[in-house]
């Protein structure tokens, strides 16, 4: 079968055959719209205890006693437990992965033993029957402290004055350097050469729903049934076993209805496995919900990076060198199991992407610090690569004089040049940037708000213009995780079945976080089973249930787990004409599907409706051959493998009015163009893209987690640390090329991260783009209304 | 510290009686011990706004208020509103219109879009996420939300 037969929605294609492409709701947003939704939080289980923390208050100290006494007392307590009991019946970890040449992290227990290396990480565990007695005895854990040296600043940290893991020299996790050679000499001649600094905060994934786990052991057969709310369950399967020592096929991992997760529920946390252990040890189920507290103390950090970047330009305005240091830190472990070192990875590998550029230098440490730990969230490095290299781009067109837009049109490599391998090393297959920037232009209009800002300028309102092109990692192949040892997935699959009545069942071992995974996956099936799409119900998040795979990130879900399904659903159909054959005596070649019928190919005569297929195959299979066995559930596979990763590119554009006098920014539209492939949902994709948008403006203007000299988190809840709210968010125009990755017949590439990873760089440039005229410049994310005065020189 | 009151409350119609501790918040109440796991905990502290319940005909904060205070008082849930039909339009509208991702928040912004729905009918666009303001999402970026309680709005108006 090829790809021609894959039913893309061209003009003219029927409806009942064609729901790729097309808006259509989720059928699983029914349940969450009337409160019925199935989250951690919600299950109920006989003899269920629930676990509460003893946090370190310290970020930094050795634990020299713990008193239960007055805690085992209190009622409801079932016990108290300190990190060598856990220890006990879960194995510690070491994050490290062995393509990131080097890396090094200390031994993580489930319960800090002796040590605790961050403000918030756990150091004993209550487990009682309610979460308020739970609580309520943790305030009466007695502990003997002495405080240690904190390493908080990351310069600091590198410098290594104070090293944090006695067992290493430095704090250097993890350090990379890439040179493609002859960088200096191109800097030391270039016409133009423009330098800054950037920053990016530190801030988190805040995900409505906290993190949140039940483990319920079950001493009677040695297996453990972990509903998680996760976004990968078949990883988690294998780190529950492996960890706790009970048979892979013994551990079961059902993720219901998951509140948000953005790459913070796809890591190892030390609590949760701790719980898991705790309902090993008590033999019942336990629960662990990280309050909001515990959240900001707890879930995954990201970003927190410090780049020195240059750039160097023809006095004609060609792009041909850029050099960055980079220096991230991630607090005192890398995470389990992905490692945190990614992101800074990503950063040399991302930045400078869009370019066509050839010579290429980077220098990358990543550094521990006593915070809490940081590891992958929603769009890993991009933020820090699109913003740097768009930030660094702005400033050399005005330099040189050219327009931001024009510069970008003279320098993004051309929609022709594909496959391009990149000076970092990474290849693209097609990409359509000039496509994309030409869109762009033409839908916000830029001549025309170019001409109204001039405009404004003369009444003294500021309003500024920025663009990010980007380049985004998706569809990761094995040579993200696996090459480097993790047992990770880039494979997934699916299974369908054909049931009696004519309906189709898809399960699928991508997960749904309401990014709308089932949804596409039903507009899949339909399409190309030949069912409306009201007969396929789609199962996701039960390792006991679909086939083995990778889950949901890194934008893969609908790229891979939809090929998976596309293919399994093309099986799926021949075997059902299979069995039509039969009944109807007729050649296969002649029949189709369409419309929940087996019609003749030709003619579009209805030949058979698909429930009396079903009965004669379930129910009176003795009518058929007895040299035919029908085969109506069917599984197939699919992992990319041609290219490392199945990038994608965008663009996008933010326009704000900058106030001098009190510093406030008002977003007052921004646009994306995307090119993702096959789109298969515009809706969800829209909407998607636009969640991403506004999570990278929260990382812009808002979003911060601020550390005093002590290490303590000096924000961290909902009240002070701030996220964008609808109030302050602007409407958001997306458009869409699709150049479909011709290494699927689906054809679709990821969308999740694209909204996050280009927009805190256009926010920038664009306010940037507004402070030109008062000849000021920020370059320090978030960009609050204090740190734009400053910049304005109008407060110390 | 686990005194316990007894408490008297209409919840989504049906009168109900319990000995309810008194530090205990409505939607721990209204979750533990009733079951309605539809008002969801998102923040404990009042910002977020997932645990939205509607007290004697406003909206409150489920995790602000001590379940005791709502002696006497009539309390609706997203479960309850949902089996009304009071909310089938604004959820129609947002399912139309994908107004949810996880869903986590769906049910405290349908309460507060059913407010502006209750106490004003033609809320502009701006006053819109003005209203909503109070809820966090995280996974739609709003605009789809704005979008279907606008146009539920609009439609109301046009009906008269």
């Amino acid at each position: 079968m090829g790809k021609a037969e894959l039913p893309l929605h061209a003009p003219g294609t029927q409806v009942d055959k064609g729901y790729i492409g097309q808006s259509v709701p989720r059928a699983n947003a029914q349940r969450l719209l009337q409160g019925r939704g199935a989250f951690t939080d919600d299950l109920r289980f006989p003899r269920l205890a629930h676990v509460a923390f003893f946090r370190s208050p310290y970020a930094h100290a050795r634990i020299k006693r713990l008193d239960f006494s007055k805690a085992l007392k209190q009622p409801g307590v079932i016990g108290v437990f300190d990190g060598r009991a856990v220890a006990e019946y879960c194995k510690p970890w070491v994050a490290v992965l062995a393509h990131l040449k080097g890396i090094k992290s200390p031994e993580q227990f489930a319960i800090a033993i002796d040590r605790a290396c961050w403000q918030g990480e756990a150091c004993a565990a209550v487990v009682a029957e309610s979460r308020t007695q739970a609580e309520d005895a943790v305030q009466l854990i007695e502990a003997e402290w002495e405080e240690l040296p904190v390493v908080v600043d990351m310069e600091a940290s590198l410098r290594g004055d104070v090293v944090i893991h006695e067992e290493f020299k430095d704090n250097i996790c993890f350090k990379r350097e890439h040179d493609t050679g002859g960088v200096d000499e191109v800097f030391a001649k270039a016409d133009v050469v423009v330098e800054d600094t950037f920053h990016f905060g530190r801030h988190t994934g805040v995900c409505v729903e906290g993190r949140a786990i039940l483990a319920d052991y079950n001493a009677g057969e040695h297996s453990l049934t972990v509903y998680h709310a996760t976004q990968a369950p078949h990883m988690m399967q294998d780190i529950f076993s492996r960890h706790l020592g009970i048979p892979e096929a013994n551990v079961r991992v059902i993720a219901k209805d998951v509140g948000g997760s953005f790459g913070i529920k796809v890591h190892v946390y030390a609590d949760e496995m701790a719980t898991a252990a705790l309902s090993v040890m008590l033999r019942r189920p336990v629960k662990f919900v990280a309050d909001r507290l515990e959240s900001f103390l707890s879930d995954i950090h990201a970003r927190e990076h410090r780049v020195k970047v240059r750039l160097a330009a023809s006095k004609t305005g060609e792009i041909l060198a850029f050099d960055l240091d980079d220096l991230t830190a991630i607090g005192p472990y890398s995470v389990y199991p992905r490692t945190s070192g990614i992101e800074g990875n990503q950063v040399v590998n991302l930045t400078g992407g869009p370019y066509k550029h050839q010579k290429y230098k980077a220098r990358m440490h990543v550094v521990f610090t006593n915070k809490n730990v940081t590891c992958q969230y929603r769009a890993v490095g991009h933020p820090i690569a699109v913003a740097l290299t768009e930030g660094i781009v702005d400033l050399a067109a005005q330099k040189i004089g050219m327009d931001a837009a024009e510069f970008r049109r003279k320098n993004l490599i051309p929609d022709d040049a594909y496959p391009y391998t990149f000076p970092s090393g990474i290849k693209f297959e097609k990409l359509s940037h000039h496509k994309a920037l030409d869109l762009l232009l033409t839908t916000m209009r830029y001549d025309d708000l170019r001409a109204e800002q001039s405009r404004l300028r003369t009444q003294k309102v500021y309003r500024g213009i920025g663009l990010a092109a980007m380049i985004e990692v998706t569809n990761p192949s094995p040579a993200f995780y696996g090459v480097g040892g993790a047992r990770i997935s880039a494979q997934d699959g699916a299974t369908l079945r054909f049931e009696p009545t004519g309906m189709v069942t898809v399960m699928c071992s991508v997960t749904e976080q309401g990014q709308g995974t089932e949804a596409i996956f039903a507009q899949i099936a339909a399409s190309a089973v030949g069912v409306s799409l009201d007969k396929v119900k789609v199962i996701t998040g039960d390792t006991g249930v679909t086939p083995y795979g990778g889950g949901t990130w890194a934008s893969r879900g609908a790229g891979i787990g939809g090929e998976a399904v596309l293919q399994a659903a093309r099986a799926l159909r021949s075997n059902m004409l299979d069995v039509a054959a039969h009944i109807l005596k007729a050649d296969k070649a002649e029949l189709d599907i369409a419309g929940n019928t087996v019609i003749n190919k030709l003619t579009t005569e209805k030949k058979l409706d698909l429930a009396e297929l079903g009965r004669v195959a379930y129910f009176r299979p003795d009518t058929l051959p007895l040299d035919f066995q029908s085969e109506l559930t069917v599984t197939r596979h699919y992992t990319p493998r041609q290219y490392g990763f199945t990038f994608t590119n965008g663009i996008q554009a933010s326009l704000v009015e900058v106030d001098p006098d009190t510093g406030f920014v008002k977003l007052l539209k921004h646009w994306c163009v995307e090119d993702s492939g096959t789109v298969i949902n515009p809706m969800l994709v829209d909407e998607q893209i636009r969640g991403g948008v506004v999570q990278g403006i929260g990382a812009a203007l808002f979003e911060e987690c601020l550390y005093g000299p002590d290490g303590q988190l000096l924000n961290g809840n909902m009240a002070d640390y701030l996220v964008p709210m609808a109030g302050e968010m602007p409407d958001i125009i997306c458009a869409h090329i699709e150049t479909p990755t011709l290494q699927s017949q689906l054809g679709a590439k990821g969308v999740g991260e694209a909204g996050t990873a280009g927009a805190p760089a256009a926010v920038m440039n664009a306010i940037n783009d507004a402070l030109l005229p008062l000849n000021a410049r920020v370059t320090r994310m978030p960009f609050t209304p204090e740190r734009i005065l400053k910049a304005l020189g109008k407060v110390q | 510290m686990d005194e316990a009151l007894t408490t008297t409350l209409t919840v989504n119609g049906t009168q109900v009686t319990r000995a309810i501790p008194a530090r205990q918040h409505l939607v721990d109440f209204l979750r533990e011990e009733l079951g309605l796991t539809g008002s969801h905990l998102g923040c404990e502290h009042g910002v977020c706004g997932a645990c939205t319940v509607r007290v004697n005909g406003e909206i409150v904060r489920g995790c602000l208020m001590l379940a005791v205070q709502a002696n006497g008082c009539r309390v609706e849930t997203i479960e309850g509103l949902s089996d009304s039909k009071e909310l089938a339009k604004l959820q129609a509208a947002f399912h139309r219109h994908n107004a949810l991702q996880c869903g986590f928040c769906t049910p405290g912004m349908l309460m507060a879009a059913q407010d502006l729905l209750n106490s004003k009918q033609r809320a502009s666009r701006d006053e819109i996420r003005a209203h909503i303001s109070g809820n966090y999402c995280r996974c739609t970026g709003y605009q789809a939300i704005v979008d279907a309680i606008e146009e539920v709005i609009k439609t109301e108006a046009m009906n008269g």
